[in-house]
C-alpha cells in the first residue's frame, strides 16, 4: 500500500493537538484513470460543524469515507481525532460516528435491538448502555418507539434512529454522509432540527456532506467542492459577503430625497426597482441600523437580501450546482462507501 | 479492556462513553453479537422455520413411504424412511445453513453488513460470528427432524441423540462455513440460485442422503467419494443403524456400506475429521476473502 506519500504521519502527530478534529493534508484518491479526489486539505476544529457542498460526483462522499478509513487514501495523509486514518484504523473507528447515505439498520430487528448490537460492537461499557441508549433515543425523538421493528418506520424515523445510533458510543467526530438526502422537505427541516439540537447538547464536532445549499446555511464552516477539488473554504457569511454586496430595498415617505439622502450621507448610488428604493451594501445587516439613524428620512420598511450559497457556488465554479450535477454525472454513484476495506 | 465512564452531570450532558477496540475481547464480543443477531432474525422469521424444513419432510414422508413400497421387496422388515431419516438430518441442516449464510449477501445489498464493517472489530470476528450463528440456527432445525426419529423406526436413545447432535454441529459449521465462503464475493441475491442447482443440490444427491452408496457404476461411485457431505451423512447413518435392531448383515451392507476408498473403509472418527478440516479450510478462505481489500 502506497498511501502515504509527501509527508509521513509522524511530522502530522506533531502538529496535531487536541483542538483539530480533523486534519487532512493533500489528500488524494485514484480510481484507475479517473482521479476523485485531487489532493484536498483542510483542518476541522473541535465542537465545529464543517460542510463539504457540492454537487453530486465531486468526492465528497470519496473523501469521507477516506476518512472514515473505509477507502483507502492514494495519497496524502488524513488524522480524525488524533489518528491516523491508515496506520491507526481501528482507533479512528472508535472515535467517529457514521451515518450513510443508504441505510445501515437492521430492517428485522427492533430500534432498540439495533442501538443495542450497535453497542456491543463498539464496546459500550454494559453499565452505561441503558442510559446512553435512552439518552440518544430521546434525543431523536425515538424513545417511545424503542419496541418497534425498523421495517415499519419512516424514512425519516430510520434516519433519525441512524443519528441516534451514531452517537451511542459518544464519538467526537460525527460524520453524516448526506444526512436528509431522498427525504421529503418537512422530514429534512425535522432532521436539522435534531442535528441542531444535538450540537447545543453534545460537544460533537460534526461533519457533513450535501449538496442542498440551505442545509449548509447550518455549519460553521463549508468547503465547496467541484470535481474532486476543495474551490473554496470558510464560513457561510465570509463565503457569500465574498460573492458580492447585499441587497436592500426600502420604501420610504419620500423615494428622491431618500435617494439623494443615500448619496450625500453615505455616497452610495441607488435606483428605483420594483417600485423600492434599492441599492448595495457590504453587510446589510450592520448598515441598517446607521441607516435608520441618519437617512433623515421616515422609512416605511426595509429588506436586506442576501447573496445565497448558490450564488456562491456559482462564482466559484462557473456554474450552478444543478448544472454541476448534471455534467460531473453519476460517474461516483457506485457509492464509495459500498467498497469495504479493512 | 479498557474502558471508563463518567457518571453524568446533573444536566444534560451524556456519560462519557471510551470505547475499546481492536483487542481479542472486542472480537469476542463481536462474534457474540453476530451471532445473536442471527439467532434473533431466526426466530423472528417463522414462514423461513417452516419453510425450510417442508422440503426435508418431502422427501422423508413422501419420497421415503413412495420407495419403500418398491424396497419392500428387496429389503424385507425394514423401511426405507428409516434409512433415508439420517439424510434428511443433514438435508435439513444443508438448506438452513445455506440459506444462513447466503444472507450476507442481503446484508451487503441492504446495509447492515456495512454497519458491521464499519465498527472497531476485525472482520474475522464478524465471518466467524455469522458462520456460528448460521451453524447454530442449522443445528436447531436438525433438531426439529430429530424429534421425528420414533415416527420412522429410529429409537430415542440418550447416547445416540448426543452422537447425532454432536454430528449435526459439526456438519452445520462446515455447511455455513461453505456457503460463506460462496457468499462472500457475490454481489446479488440473484446468484444464491446458482449456488444452489451447482453446488447445493448436487451435494446433496451424491452424499448418500437419500440413495445407499452400495452398488453404484463408478462414476457415480467416485462422485461420491469427492462429495465432503458424504463424510458427514455417513456417520450419522452407522449412529442411526448401530442403534437398530433386528437389522440382517445383508442389509446393513446394502444400506450402510460406509465410504471405501479403493476398498478401504473410512473410518468414522477419520470421516468426522475430513469434515471439520474442510470447516476450517473453507472459513479460513473466507475469512480471507473478506479481510483482502477489493
Amino acid at each position: 500500500m502506497a498511501a502515504t506519500s509527501s509527508s509521513p504521519a509522524t511530522e502530522l502527530r506533531g502538529v496535531s493537538d487536541d483542538a483539530a478534529a480533523v486534519v487532512v493534508t493533500d489528500l488524494r484518491k485514484r480510481y484507475g484513470d479517473f482521479e476523485a479526489v485531487k489532493g484536498v486539505s483542510f483542518t476541522v476544529t473541535e465542537g465545529e460543524t464543517f460542510g463539504f457542498l457540492g454537487p453530486n460526483g465531486a468526492g465528497k462522499s470519496t473523501t469521507i469515507s477516506m476518512l472514515c478509513t473505509l477507502v483507502e487514501p492514494s495519497g496524502g495523509n488524513a488524522l480524525v481525532a488524533g489518528h491516523n486514518v491508515v496506520t491507526e484504523r481501528s482507533e479512528v473507528r472508535k472515535n467517529i460516528g457514521l451515518v450513510f447515505q443508504d441505510t445501515t439498520l437492521d430492517d428485522y430487528l427492533t430500534a432498540e435491538e439495533n442501538l443495542r448490537f450497535h453497542a456491543e460492537l463498539y464496546g459500550v461499557p454494559k453499565d452505561v448502555v441503558s442510559e446512553r441508549l435512552q439518552q440518544v433515543m430521546e434525543m431523536v425523538g425515538l424513545w417511545e418507539r424503542r419496541k418497534g421493528i425498523v421495517r415499519t418506520f419512516s424514512g425519516g424515523m430510520k434516519r433519525r434512529l441512524e443519528i441516534g445510533r451514531g452517537l451511542l458510543h459518544s464519538p467526537r467526530v460525527l460524520f453524516l454522509d448526506e444526512p436528509t438526502v431522498g427525504l421529503d422537505p418537512q422530514t429534512r427541516m425535522s432532521i436539522w432540527a435534531y442535528i441542531n439540537e444535538l450540537k447545543r447538547r453534545e460537544r460533537i464536532t460534526i461533519f457533513l456532506t450535501t449538496h442542498y445549499m440551505d442545509e449548509a446555511e447550518f455549519c460553521d464552516r463549508i468547503a465547496i467542492m467541484n470535481a474532486g477539488e476543495i474551490v473554496v473554504l470558510d464560513t457561510p457569511e465570509a463565503l457569500k459577503a465574498s460573492v458580492g454586496k447585499d441587497r436592500i430595498q426600502i420604501q420610504t415617505a419620500d423615494d428622491e430625497a431618500a435617494m439623494i439622502a443615500l448619496k450625500g450621507r453615505f455616497d452610495i448610488e441607488s435606483a428605483i426597482r420594483e417600485g423600492q428604493v434599492t441599492f448595495s451594501v457590504a453587510s446589510g445587516e450592520q448598515f441598517v441600523p446607521r441607516l435608520f439613524a441618519e437617512l433623515g428620512v421616515p422609512i416605511k420598511s426595509v429588506s436586506v437580501a442576501r447573496p445565497s450559497l448558490d450564488d456562491v457556488f456559482m462564482s466559484y465554479t462557473g456554474k450552478t450546482i444543478r448544472d454541476a450535477e448534471a455534467s460531473t454525472g453519476d460517474k461516483l454513484r457506485a457509492n464509495p462507501m459500498m467498497r469495504g476495506r479493512r | 479492556m479498557t474502558t471508563t465512564a463518567i457518571p453524568t452531570t446533573p444536566s444534560t450532558a451524556p456519560p462519557a462513553v471510551r470505547v475499546a477496540g481492536g483487542t481479542l475481547s472486542d472480537d469476542i464480543r463481536a462474534v457474540k453479537m453476530v451471532w445473536k443477531r442471527e439467532l434473533i432474525r431466526f426466530a423472528r422469521n417463522r414462514i423461513r422455520i417452516f419453510t425450510s424444513l417442508m422440503q426435508p419432510l418431502l422427501f422423508l414422508f413422501v419420497l421415503g413411504s413412495g420407495l419403500s413400497g418398491l424396497t419392500k421387496a428387496s429389503i424385507p422388515h425394514f423401511k426405507y424412511t428409516t434409512f433415508m431419516f439420517p439424510g434428511v438430518l443433514s438435508m435439513a441442516v444443508l438448506f438452513t445453513a445455506i440459506f444462513s449464510a447466503i444472507s450476507i449477501v442481503w446484508d451487503r445489498e441492504f446495509g447492515f453488513m456495512r454497519e458491521m464493517l464499519v465498527a472497531p472489530v476485525s472482520r474475522s470476528a464478524i465471518v466467524i460470528g455469522k458462520c456460528l450463528g448460521g451453524a447454530t440456527v442449522a443445528t436447531f432445525q436438525g433438531l426439529v427432524m430429530l424429534a421425528l426419529a420414533g415416527l420412522v423406526g429410529v429409537p430415542y436413545n440418550p447416547e445416540l441423540i448426543a452422537v447425532l447432535v454432536l454430528e449435526l454441529l459439526l456438519v452445520a459449521i462446515a455447511l455455513t462455513s461453505f456457503g460463506t465462503m460462496a457468499a462472500s464475493r457475490m454481489q446479488q441475491v440473484e446468484s444464491f440460485q446458482v449456488i444452489m442447482q451447482f453446488f447445493v443440490l448436487p451435494m446433496m444427491f451424491l452424499s448418500g442422503a437419500v440413495f445407499p452408496l452400495s452398488g453404484l457404476p463408478i462414476w457415480l461411485k467416485v462422485l461420491t467419494i469427492v462429495d465432503p457431505l458424504t463424510y458427514g451423512v455417513d456417520p450419522m447413518r452407522r449412529a442411526v443403524f448401530s442403534h437398530l435392531h433386528h437389522v440382517s448383515a445383508a442389509t446393513l451392507h446394502t444400506l450402510s456400506p460406509g465410504v471405501h476408498w479403493d476398498g478401504w473403509r473410512v473410518p468414522t472418527l477419520l470421516e468426522l475429521a475430513i469434515v471439520a478440516a474442510m470447516s476450517a479450510v473453507m472459513l479460513g478462505v473466507a475469512i480471507w476473502q473478506f479481510t483482502r481489500p477489493e
